[in-house]
């Protein structure tokens, strides 16, 4: 029976991955993310998990680990944020290119400096040509359920690469929701166990991790990282659909909101889609035709999927809670290229918003909006939302 | 139970001990032959061993795609992290045996190896946490006493009066003016660790330190002077022999630590001056050119030998006076609960 609970987002996570029950859990602890380690370590500590974990010194050593037991043939775990993250960014590479099927959880934080512990998304941007699998949770429910599917995705034989799970750092970590959680047989029996490829402890059939690429190879090496990337979202299709079987959620590559006939389309990550679909609610009251379209992937970035979406729309507005200084925030660089190709183009505008914490209210939601009604978007002007100016 | 030379004979013949040939590692290098002699030892042990390694010399040269020089499992994942590497393979092990994917009996052997960069420098976070949290893997570091794979730089294992082009010898400087840094005593500060120190020319002594390492309960840390004959600037056969004068002028002490316990494992009773060392090396040339190049020498020579004395004098102190024995199954990271 499924069990409705009032947790957190970071206890949404810790409680997947004790359905789960991972060989290998590596982590450190670094605010918004440290509440998952710790139920998770507390799950550990009372045996309701049979997991191993490893009490790192620090991020880099926990991605450094978890590379090391994944390439064992163990499922292994780590989460984060931040400069955490960043501080693992060359083996989160790494991570990708040994092809290893690794979870990470994200609790998305600002990144330094200033030094700042609250919610954007500069830490998982920057990751985003690290060769990961990038999921994004609205709330600690897709969190929960991203989480279940993870290891389905990473482990699939034709991707075979990492996959983070990208949650708001305090609104999500830290938020109480209700979510309702699977019964654990059904989590066990969905995940299933891991088709181990070339471990390294089979001492009969001895493999070499990690050697060196030349010109000769490496290219070649990097293009196969292309390709796996390619066939994420038909295996992230198929495993959501197994999942809506057990769970009666379906998810897709993206998440569409009052979007059939919607004339402006705004496009967000992460949990201000909550408040995004809350201005829709009362716009419509007001007979505007507003929809949003919400990325539960953002790498793979699938162009089609936004193309067939967003061809013929009056505006697209895109929210980004990370800047990409001295170019366009990543979201809206993103959305923008693939509108290039589409029959009918669409207005753009790019709001940023909400950088270390700033709180993003359904006014700001609006104001953008209203830009758009009035034609007032321009496509290579930066906005801001929230900001003294 | 300790290796006889007749077991040595068998592993050095009939097997390729981890290694094998063909990698393009330097004629004369040191390092692939500790890795043989550190192998074979836990192979005649009965162990399979699985090696990580730290970007360095020895990774580059063995495992250059689509070639590998090794014949067991292997894993590379960057520069400073081959400890934290180590400990997820290692914990990856516990967590199969205790699911029953891998049989019980089955022994591993884990081994990290690593230069002085990898070890002294980037590497020093990664290797104090994964001795500090108890695994059980064997750290070797193959001590050449410079960043040689890049060419020559200066590192904290570099000695004084080393030209490196990091620290080079010039008009005003010397050449490297600090001490190496004493990576065994660090790392013999950690609980329940054992800490050796090897050289190619005592080969028994460096095997029996690797048996002691096998067999005991927690990480070992094992130091082995490994000549870098481009860089150290002697001819391509020199590398044992510079060894064998590095432990006979007491610049490179043979010891142990084992959970505080000193012991010298070859006493020097007259040992060869430092200068000896010093002046069979072309990387001290440039220093001994210069004015002050005595003065640096005799330093050297006080500093070696207040070192020995210190060491024999620990021996004396520490005898049967461990830190703290060997831990209790409580204590232990088992395979019942890990945190």
């Amino acid at each position: 029976m499924p069990l409705k609970q009032a947790i957190t987002g970071a206890e949404a996570v810790a409680y997947a991955m004790k359905q789960i029950n991972p060989d290998v859990v590596a982590a450190y602890p670094i605010t918004p993310q440290t509440p998952v380690v710790e139920y998770f370590a507390k799950y550990v500590a009372d045996g309701v998990v049979d997991t191993e974990m490893i009490p790192v010194e620090s991020e880099h050593s926990a991605m450094s680990a978890v590379v090391g037991a994944a390439a064992s043939g163990a499922r292994a775990f780590t989460a984060t944020a931040s400069v955490g993250l960043a501080l693992m960014h060359e083996v989160v590479f790494i991570a990708a290119s040994l092809r290893l099927p690794i979870v990470m959880a994200v609790a998305n934080r600002a990144l330094s400096g200033p030094i700042n512990i609250h919610c954007d998304h500069s830490d998982a941007m920057a990751e985003r040509d690290s060769g990961w699998i990038q999921l994004w949770a609205e709330n600690a429910q897709e969190a929960y359920d991203f989480t279940v599917m993870a290891y389905r995705i990473a482990e699939h034989k034709d991707v075979r690469l990492p996959v983070m799970v990208n949650f708001d750092g305090f609104i999500i970590s830290h938020g109480v929701e209700v979510v309702e959680t699977l019964d654990d047989e059904l989590i066990k029996n969905f995940v299933g166990k891991q088709e181990k490829i070339y471990p390294l402890l089979d001492t009969s059939n001895p493999v070499t991790y990690g050697s060196i690429d030349m010109y000769d190879y490496y290219f070649e090496h990097k293009r196969q990282q292309v390709e796996a990337m390619k066939h994420v979202p038909r295996v992230f299709k198929e495993i959501a659909e197994e999942f809506a079987k057990i769970s009666g959620r379906k998810y897709d590559l993206v998440d569409e909101y009052m979007l059939d006939d919607a004339e402006y389309v705004m496009i967000a990550l992460g949990s201000t889609a909550g408040t995004i679909k809350h201005t829709i609610n009362e716009l419509r009251k007001e007979g505007k035709k507003v929809g949003l379209l919400k990325p539960w992937m953002f790498r793979p970035f699938s162009k089609a999927e936004y193309q067939r979406l967003l061809t013929g729309r009056k505006a697209v507005v895109v929210l980004d809670r990370s800047a990409s200084f001295g170019a366009e925030a990543p979201l809206y660089q993103s959305v923008k290229s693939t509108i290039y190709e589409v029959a009918s183009k669409p207005q753009m505008g790019s709001y940023v918003y909400g950088l270390g914490g700033r709180d993003i209210a359904p006014h700001h939601i609006r104001q953008a909006f209203e830009d758009a009604f009035s034609g007032n978007l321009i496509v290579d002007e930066e906005r801001y939302l929230g900001l003294r100016e | 139970m300790p290796l006889s030379a007749i077991d040595l004979a068998k592993q050095f013949y009939d097997k390729n001990p981890g290694i094998t040939p063909g990698h393009r590692l330097c004629p004369g290098c040191a390092a692939p032959t500790i890795v043989k002699i550190a192998l074979m030892t836990a192979i005649a042990n009965g162990y399979e061993p699985v090696v990580a390694l730290a970007t360095g010399c020895l990774e580059v040269s063995t495992t250059i795609y689509p070639y590998s020089a090794w014949n067991v499992p292997y894993i590379h994942n960057a520069f400073e992290n081959v400890s934290a590497t180590i400990s997820g393979v290692e914990t990856a092990f516990k967590a199969a045996k205790k699911r029953g994917e891998i049989p019980a009996d089955k022994k591993l052997a884990f081994f990290a190896f690593g230069g002085d960069g990898g070890t002294y420098d980037i590497g020093l976070q990664s290797l104090s946490g994964a001795v500090e949290r108890g695994h059980k893997f064997i750290y070797i570091v193959y001590d050449n006493e410079g960043y040689m794979n890049t060419g020559n730089q200066r590192s904290g294992s570099t000695p004084t009066g080393s030209d490196t082009t990091t620290a080079p010898v010039g008009k005003k400087m010397s050449g490297k003016v600090q001490l190496k840094k004493n990576i065994v005593e660090i790392m013999a500060a950690h609980e329940n660790v054992y800490v050796a120190t090897v050289a190619l020319t005592d080969t028994f002594d460096f095997m029996k330190k690797i048996e002691k390492a096998l067999a005991f309960d927690g990480p070992s840390f094992i130091a082995a002077h490994s000549a870098c004959v481009r860089f150290w600037r002697v001819a391509d056969d020199q590398a044992v022999e510079t060894s064998k004068l590095a432990v006979e002028t007491l610049y490179w002490p043979l010891y142990e630590v084992e959970r505080g316990v000193y012991r010298v494992t070859k006493k020097i009773k007259d040992p060869k001056p430092v200068s000896e060392y010093i002046k069979s090396q072309g990387r001290f040339s440039a220093m001994l050119k210069r004015p002050d190049a005595q003065e640096i020498i005799d330093e050297l020579q006080q500093y070696v030998t207040a070192r020995y004395e210190r060491l024999l004098a620990l021996e004396e102190a520490t005898k049967d006076k461990p830190v703290r024995g060997p831990w209790s199954k409580k204590d232990v990271q088992t395979d019942e609960h890990a945190m």
